[in-house]
């Protein structure tokens, strides 16, 4: 029985890790499946994908036909479980209304977080991407280069599924052979932009998304992932067995039963638990990091929020992967006398430069796909294709208006009708009702193309989060307040997306309800959003300027860990998760060297 | 706003929701404003494997003339024809009730201006043919109908009234073509298991000279 209470944990672990999202999840797997024993504390409840995720059920059979309520903000069946940018009895605090300054928080309250319903996009940082500063003169450098990360995106590839391809193009990294999936082939809408947007310039390639394509390669994969480590890999290799290939059908945000496509409920810990080392605590909310007498980390104390009972557990490594914020709310709220401003905070930098993705979207009609006999376009559920950054060597000359790229997320085709189904449809119908209105639901349908920008935000003094002062949880836990403002690099980038994604649209000979937005401060989603939140404690090369060193150690406590993206120095277009994992791996591989030299 | 891949903009041919109205349509809307104040919503963590029907979670609340003139109207934008039935016949109204009687503050917010809507749909039927507006036959409803389908086209004293229609067209569409009727009227065929996902078929890949 590896799912614990609050009375029946151990007194003491190797290592405890808070959170079990992609962070935790990744780490977790790596120290249980090198011999560690974790204990893992998550704040939600247990969730089991396998019974508990809605695979075929439709819209009908859903309140509001399954419609986006304040309760489930991405519709009633998105695989999130307690959580949105709202959660009752656990607020955080705005300094303003305004949406140029607000940043909005999503937490997810479940074993497994946000992973069990997001978007599978999994691409690589480039080599730019660490060292953004060197480049450009803005922003941080990492402490480690792309060569340096690089064996460890190909191991989370390998072990999680990712499908796509190599393309060899500027900063949009290739993947050894043997580590991807086979890209799924694109839908009519998705072959009709790539046809289109290539025309003015825009290279659409295959996307990468965390699906399996195809069953995993259980026979070469586990000894590169765990070498000399027999164990390890006949763990994982009848897991890669148990997990099914895509069968082409329902949506991945409501996870997945088969476990074809990653959720660390379905791909990190069934491993991990296989090994008998892990021990998962759910219901249990991290208050804060206790420190011994020597100043190292002693364990956390943690509510059960079942019995609402505080509680202490100890390790001889503590690991943060709660997700960047709350990561820097334990943090802050992990005051001593040797840290009054909070736990490894002897930089100041803990809460600091905050960063999200640029988002911006935009959705045309296209003529061309109206009346499109009868197929099925389900696929893989996602993108089979995106446009990666391609104006590198434009911005290297000077010639943009902003100073990072981003990447274009698309999609279109006869996806499954929801509740808004020809939702204000008078500018194509001209107000029909009747016969004619149905005759028109016919023609429109699967006719429309839409865009997503996904940019780079370049970390700033203004977009921060600190402790308030009054505000408490329903745990009586103090809560974050959070600082936001864009700069003109993202604004501008959101202009650019607006004119880039209108002149695709037009090369379809399509056309525009609205748009495109001019004003990239109108155009730009406000921050938390895209929820790709990372940063407020980041890695980099000296104490003073930096939480963690690159192995995600922080400076002050040589035994406490930030694995999740609060150690991010930068924030590339890239989606976060895949860097999250393959860092969290290379930080857990440290700390099993660090603990196999007794330095920990 | 999701960068979860499924991307649900796409499905819609509008950007953001109309502007709701909360004024009312004409004098002596005080009664029909009069919100449900149903308990609660269906949290935060609801059962998602069970399947639900419309007054499950909250209470239906429409009233039998309510209904009945919803049922009517909502026939008028999506009858019968050769390829499907009506949207009354496929629990549209049932939906419409789930709708307006929810919790929720966009569901709040289009109470009113539902309910006046239907309100005043009766109001006009009787005004012009001195029956209600189920009782019309087919070119009476199309009278009124075709003076407030087009929020662009209406006249002044039709614009609030075109305003209701076009919520009530919209939410009709929603609950029609989430019906099992509704999706195979679209041609939408996926939702089941596939060994092979294949892609576009080639003969349609030339004819938009994609090969």
């Amino acid at each position: 029985m590896s799912f614990l209470t609050s009375s029946t944990i151990e007194k003491s672990y190797d290592v405890i890790v808070v959170g079990s999202g992609a962070a935790g999840g990744q780490t977790a797997y790596t120290l249980t499946m090198e011999g560690a024993t974790v204990l893992m504390l998550e704040a939600g409840r247990k969730y089991v994908p396998e019974l508990e995720t809605p695979m075929f059920q439709t819209p009908d059979q859903a309140p509001l036909r399954g419609g986006d309520t304040p309760d489930k903000r991405f519709g009633f069946y998105d695989a999130t479980v307690d959580g949105g940018w709202q959660v009752p009895g656990e607020p955080y605090v705005l300094t303003t209304e305004d949406p140029a300054g607000r940043f909005d928080w999503w937490r997810s309250r479940m074993l497994g977080g946000r992973t069990n319903h997001w978007g599978r996009i999994s691409l690589r940082n480039g080599p730019y991407d660490f060292k953004p500063h060197s480049r450009d003169g803005l922003g941080f450098d990492w402490p480690i280069s792309h060569e340096d990360i690089a064996p460890y995106y190909d191991k989370v590839e390998m072990l999680i599924g990712v499908y796509g391809s190599s393309e060899g193009l500027e900063n949009t990294p290739d993947s050894p052979p043997g580590c991807l999936l086979p890209p799924p082939p694109p839908l009519l809408s998705e072959r009709l932009i790539q046809q289109r947007a290539r025309r003015i310039g825009v290279p659409i390639i295959p996307a990468h998304r965390a699906v399996l394509t195809e069953k995993l390669d259980f026979k070469r994969s586990p000894a590169l992932l765990h070498p000399g480590n027999l164990k390890a890999q006949k763990i994982i290799a009848a897991d890669m067995q148990r997990r099914a290939a895509c069968f082409w059908a329902t949506p991945c945000g409501r996870g997945c039963a088969i476990r074809a496509n990653y959720q660390s409920t379905t791909v990190h810990l069934p491993p991990a638990l296989a090994t008998g080392k892990l021990h998962i605590l759910t219901d249990a909310m991290v208050r804060e990091v206790k420190l011994d007498k020597n100043g190292l980390a002693q364990g956390v104390v943690f509510i059960d929020k079942t019995a609402g009972t505080s509680h202490s557990v100890a390790a001889r490594v503590v690991v943060l992967a709660a997700s960047a914020c709350e990561t820097v709310r334990i943090l802050l709220n992990s005051k001593s006398a040797q840290f009054p401003q909070g736990l490894a905070n002897s930089s100041g930098k803990v809460g600091r430069y905050l960063m999200d993705t640029v988002g911006s979207s935009l959705s045309g009609q296209i003529p061309l796909l109206e009346s499109l006999p009868p197929m099925n376009e389900d696929g893989a559920s996602g993108d089979a294709v995106y446009a990666p950054w391609w104006l590198y060597k434009e911005q290297q000359a000077g010639k943009m208006e902003f100073a990072r790229g981003y990447h274009i997320e698309l999609g279109g085709g006869k996806q499954m009708p929801g509740v808004g189904t020809m939702r204000g449809a008078e500018w194509l119908t001209g107000g029909s009702y009747g016969k004619k209105f149905k005759e028109d639901a016919r023609r429109y349908y699967g006719s429309f193309v839409g865009f997503a920008g996904r940019g780079e935000m370049i970390p700033n003094e203004n977009s921060y989060c600190e402790i308030d002062s009054s505000v408490k949880d329903k745990w009586g836990i103090p809560v974050l307040r959070f600082h936001w403002q864009w700069s003109q690099h993202e604004t501008r980038q959101a202009a650019h997306m607006q004119k880039t994604f209108a002149g695709i649209i037009d090369a379809m000979g399509g056309r525009l309800k609205d748009g495109p937005i001019t004003d990239g401060s109108k155009a730009i989603s406000p921050g938390g959003f895209i929820i790709h939140e990372v940063g407020g404690a980041i890695m980099g090369a000296n104490q003073a300027s930096s939480v963690t060193n690159q192995w995600c150690q922080t400076w002050d406590v040589k035994n406490l860990f930030l694995t999740d993206g609060a150690v991010f120095a930068s924030n590339a277009d890239k989606n976060p998760t895949l860097t999250i994992m393959a860092l969290a791996w290379r930080s857990a591989d440290r700390i099993l060297d660090l603990m196999r030299r007794k330095e920990l | 706003m999701d960068r979860r891949s499924t991307l649900k903009w796409i499905l819609t041919a509008s950007a953001a929701m109309p502007l709701l109205v909360r004024r009312a349509l004409s004098e002596g809307a005080a009664a029909a404003q009069k919100t449900a104040q149903p308990p609660h919503g269906y949290g935060t963590d609801p059962d998602l494997i069970k399947i639900y029907h419309p007054g499950d979670v909250w209470p239906l609340t429409l009233t039998a003339q309510q209904r009945r003139t919803a049922a009517a109207l909502c026939d008028v934008i999506i009858p019968a024809d050769s390829v499907s039935p009506s949207a009354s016949s496929v629990g549209v109204v049932d939906f419409l009730d789930e709708w307006v009687s929810a919790p929720y503050p966009r569901q709040q917010e289009d109470r009113p201006l539902i309910l006046e809507g239907l309100r005043w749909t009766d109001a006009e039927a009787g005004r012009r043919f001195s029956k209600d507006f189920a009782d019309l036959g087919e070119s009476q409803q199309h009278a009124i109908c075709d003076d407030i389908c087009s929020e662009k086209a209406a006249a002044a004293q039709f614009a609030q009234a075109a305003k209701f229609f076009a919520r009530y067209r919209d939410l009709t569409a929603g609950g029609f073509y989430t019906s099992p009727v509704g999706r195979k009227d679209l041609g939408y065929i996926g939702n089941v298991p596939l060994a092979k996902f294949d892609g576009p078929p080639a003969d349609l890949l030339r004819k938009l000279g994609l090969i």
